[in-house]
């Protein structure tokens, strides 16, 4: 069975019908070296509830993506060049900044990495969660602080009473990331951008949290999107998957299909290339060469440099983005079987 | 019975914090709290643990890179902790290191050329020229570069490229032992591949003796037999591969094992996982007796006073655990009768 691709545009559906509705993106980033494409044209969507796993090497465009969506990439020396964010039909980009102020933290928030980096040192966690409160609710200083200490008990922060009173320095790392967890869920946004939220921990911590996130995504009824270069944290919390490469989606589809009806070859090689623990015996296959700078990219496919399966007409054209299976997309020129990878 | 090539016998390490003034009062540290292990020859041996349960710091006093505060190391025999600093240095081209970052582990003022020449220079006064520059030649050849890359500088390099070239200086002194610490953990996915099945053929082509230090179970298990669970500075169980998988013994294995997530949905919706409760104790805080038992589900009274020893159980498999070790043994005994 071969699926037609001439209907490219079957996912331009009209705004408002899904939470999050990305078209056309470009990002990139004016510096000495030149200009850095870091997004090219990157279409995303996003429904009520839904969990999205991003999945991509360093450099591939995936937290610029976030913070577009945040809006806080700093301007210069990034540059927006392209595209639309809807959200709940409003359009993010051309919002005021006041006005994104109000969407920030309440409607759609962000977890990071590194929760050393991205707590204030000089103030409380009591504090910062507390200001949540005041800013967007306009709550007095005592209501603000009863409603943060319900938060840290709400994220299992043991003694919150205590804990609020701690500095970001005083707390271990698994519980710096609860805090931030508590601070970004305060308002129970609609939406919640993770980006590497367990990369900096533990893997006992790692699935403290991560069971911590889906217990209050079920609670709050959030969408996630969840960027991530663990393969074995999408297996176990997306619904979808999203495959980035050098700034492009180059799969997108249903967690089911991309682990086991994946298409593009980039995503069979990262699935090959992970040691799992339960099939030790396995051996791993690598995906040849290196991850390339974005400034200097092969023509054509950007991929085409370490395919395996790369043919004439991949150093010459670029692929769309193309339907291969319901709700399932691939940027690649090789015919789509089913079950080819069984 | 094969020659154990490393011993290391109860290798302790403390670190002292706050002891600014001659009588302040400062915590102690217990990095490594007694740490007790044997690899053999051509033996890849495997150290997982979290971060903070003294790895990193065993693997340095294994080589002497920090000063061990007690305990014994021998390496083929010879006693590494008493040896003077001219046999430690004919010891230290028999036993090189690989770090985690290869992006501080390289000089970035020092050419390829001179990175990879430096440790021949140390170890062989009597090589020409020209057999150095066919050495690094060789040797860049091995781990996958082109003989050419050693005129460039480390900023020209990937991470994955640097660190291949940190093991071929490692390799180049044709050492018997190598100590990886986390040696793919700052690498991306699809390098760390490279990077892992090039050791593994390094491993094999020169019958290499390794202690990989790593955080990763899976990497752990795809490359180590045996392995060693560490928590808080101590070694909590000691397995063949095999078994470790199959059938942890320490409930804190078992908990880490369940911990990892396998990169299948399928797999995951149906996996039941033992969540630990509470943090990794600090350092300077150490819980008496078993380090574990406040996060431990099994734990007795007996756990909270007394500390276990590492016992084998059956052979090439030892527990820390006072629970399971007893329960072990009196199966063992079982059958035995």
């Amino acid at each position: 069975m071969k699926l037609k691709h001439s209907n490219s545009n079957q996912r331009k559906q009209p705004s408002g019908e899904h939470l999050l509705d990305v078209r056309n993106l470009s990002v990139s980033f004016d510096l000495i070296e030149g200009t850095i494409p870091a997004i090219f044209r990157l279409d995303l969507v996003l429904d009520q509830g839904e969990i999205l796993g991003v999945v991509g090497e360093s450099g591939c465009g995936k937290s610029v993506m976030a913070k577009s969506i945040m809006r806080i990439i700093p301007q210069p020396p990034g540059r927006i060049n392209s595209g639309e964010i809807f959200f709940e039909s409003r359009e993010l980009l051309g919002l005021r900044e006041s006005e994104m102020r109000d969407i920030r933290g309440k409607e759609i928030s962000m977890i990071f990495q590194e929760p050393t980096n991205s707590l204030n040192p000089a103030f409380t966690i009591g504090d910062q969660i507390a200001e949540v409160f005041r800013f967007h609710h306009r709550l007095s200083k005592g209501q603000a602080w009863s409603k943060a200490v319900e938060e840290l008990h709400r994220v299992e922060i043991p003694d919150a009473e205590k804990r609020m009173r701690s500095y970001p320095h005083q707390l271990s790392g698994g519980m710096r990331q609860r805090a931030m967890i508590a601070m970004a869920l305060a308002c129970q946004p609609k939406m919640l951008i993770a980006d590497e939220p367990t990369t900096a921990l533990d893997v006992t911590i790692q699935a403290q949290i991560l069971e911590l996130i889906s217990q209050l995504k079920r609670n709050i009824g959030m969408a996630v999107i969840l960027i991530t270069h663990n393969l074995g944290v999408v297996a176990a919390m997306a619904h979808r998957v999203m495959i980035m490469y050098a700034g492009r989606v180059l799969e997108e589809g249903p967690v089911e299909n991309i682990f086991y009806h994946n298409h593009h070859p980039y995503t069979r090689g990262l699935l090959q290339s992970v040691p799992r623990l339960d099939q030790a015996h396995r051996e791993l296959r690598e995906i040849k060469g290196i991850v390339p700078q974005l400034n200097d990219l092969p023509g054509g496919c950007a991929f085409s440099n370490r395919c395996d399966l790369v043919m004439d007409i991949c150093h010459k054209r670029e692929p769309e983005l193309k339907p291969i299976g319901p709700r399932h997309f691939s940027r690649c020129w090789l015919e789509y079987e089913p079950q080819r990878n069984g | 019975m094969e020659q154990n090539l490393l011993v290391v016998q109860d290798l302790e390490k403390y670190f002292y914090i706050g002891r600014s003034f001659l009588f302040a009062k400062g915590h102690i540290i217990h990095a490594v709290d007694g740490v007790s292990f044997a690899v053999k020859k051509g033996q890849v041996f495997g150290l997982v643990g979290e971060s903070g349960c003294g790895k990193t710091s065993a693997g340095r006093a294994i080589l002497r890179l920090i000063e061990p505060t007690a305990g014994q190391v021998f390496f083929n025999g010879q006693e590494v902790t008493s040896a003077t600093t001219k046999e430690l240095k004919l010891l230290r081209r028999r036993m090189q290191f690989v770090f985690q970052d290869p992006y501080s582990s390289l000089d970035p003022r020092m050419s390829i050329y001179r990175t990879l020449r430096e440790p021949l220079s140390n170890f062989f006064t009597h090589l020409s020229r020209r057999k150095i520059r066919d050495l690094v030649a060789e040797y860049l050849v091995r781990v996958g570069l082109e003989p050419d890359y050693m005129n460039r500088y480390p900023h020209e390099f990937s991470g994955g490229q640097r660190q291949r070239i940190a093991l071929a200086r490692a390799l180049i002194t044709e050492p018997e032992l190598i100590i990886c610490d986390e040696p793919f953990s700052a690498l991306d996915v699809s390098i760390q591949a490279q990077v892992i099945n090039l050791l593994k053929k390094l491993q094999r082509d020169f019958n290499l003796s390794l202690v990989l230090i790593s955080h990763d179970l899976a990497v752990v298990e795809y490359l180590c037999d045996p392995i060693a669970v560490m928590y808080l500075g101590r070694i909590v169980e000691i397995s063949p591969k095999a078994t470790l998988y199959e059938k942890p013994l320490h409930p804190y294995t078992e908990a880490l094992l369940s911990a990892v997530l396998v990169p299948d949905p399928y797999v995951e919706k149906d996996r039941y996982r033992a969540l630990l409760s509470g943090d990794v104790p600090s350092l300077v805080g150490i819980p008496s007796g078993c380090g574990f038992h406040p996060r431990c589900p099994l734990a007795i009274n007996a756990c909270r006073k007394q500390r276990p020893q590492l016992v084998e159980v059956t052979p090439g498999r030892l527990v820390a655990c006072i629970v399971r070790g007893a329960s072990v043994e009196k199966q063992s005994a079982k059958y035995k009768d």
